[in-house]
């Protein structure tokens, strides 16, 4: 009888560690779901909506200008932020604000990105902590799943004046 | 961790492909004087950490890149394991020429 417990529980915990370790795994390769909160990225994405986020691009290194990226933020390493890639590493990016009238231009170093958070006027993003590093990518947001009257892939930046041709 | 300075491994700042290993020399809020930095005295912004190989002059560290978002810390490195000639526990010690001016009062 007793025996029979012992199995079960060992059974049990074993089932636990396998579906633990799949789950990690897909988390952290392949994607999760996302909440996200604040104004910074509006109107792509509003306060408390759900996104998919998938692992893959950062993993392969295929993150492109334009691309919704969920960041590890560069001040404070147990939260996360979302914002816009307005620039890759070698381009030209516009680090002034658009109310500034004189407009000041850098490169984006090697191995970092510069994001922007869609809401321009209420968003903290590289404008104000500079590039970030490549290596803080979490994940690309692909797919809004809530609320469902916006469900599906999200728009593109409504800041095209933002991203300096070469 | 506060007050702990050990070695660690890091996703370099400039080739998010490469990590690199290397000494934690300062934390956040402490002041440094640095080795052929662009700037003489610097202040560790919060959230990031002042990295230093212990080969001065020879090491790619935060002298060249500057510091380090906590967030591309990767891990900690207790022991060396191969060659067997070089079995060892990796040594938490802050060399004393690198003491930072003020430390961060908690």
């Amino acid at each position: 009888m007793f025996r029979n417990v012992l199995g079960k529980t060992f059974r049990f915990l074993g089932y636990t560690v396998q579906y633990g370790c799949i789950a990690h795994c897909a988390f952290e390769y392949l994607g999760g779901i996302v909440v996200c909160s604040g104004p910074s990225m509006e109107p792509t994405i509003q306060n408390s909506d759900i996104v998919f986020s998938e692992n893959l691009s950062r993993h392969l290194y295929c993150i492109r200008k334009g691309d919704i990226v969920i960041v590890k933020s560069p001040n404070d390493p147990k939260s996360n932020i979302c914002k816009r890639v307005i620039g890759l590493e070698g381009d030209k990016v516009c680090t002034s604000n658009p109310s500034d009238f004189l407009k000041s231009h850098s490169y984006v170093p090697k191995g970092h990105v510069w994001l922007e958070g869609d809401n321009l006027r209420n968003s903290t993003d590289s404008r104000c902590y500079g590039p970030v590093p490549y290596g803080l990518i979490r994940g690309r947001i692909c797919f809004k799943i809530w609320p469902l009257n916006d469900f599906g892939f999200l728009r593109a930046s409504p800041n095209g004046h933002r991203f300096l041709d070469d | 961790t506060k007050g702990v300075l050990c070695q660690n491994s890091v996703e370099s700042p400039r080739n998010p492909e490469q990590k690199i290993i290397k000494r934690v020399i300062a934390l956040e809020g402490d002041i440094i004087k640095t080795i052929g930095y662009k700037k003489k005295y610097v202040k560790i912004p919060h959230g990031h950490i002042w990295v230093e190989g212990d080969h001065h002059g020879h090491s790619f560290d935060s002298n060249a890149f500057g510091p380090v978002s906590l967030g591309l810390l990767h891990a900690r490195a207790t022991h060396i394991l191969w060659p067997p000639q070089r079995w060892q526990k990796l040594q938490s010690m802050l060399p004393p020429e690198r003491k930072p001016l003020q430390r961060e009062q908690e």
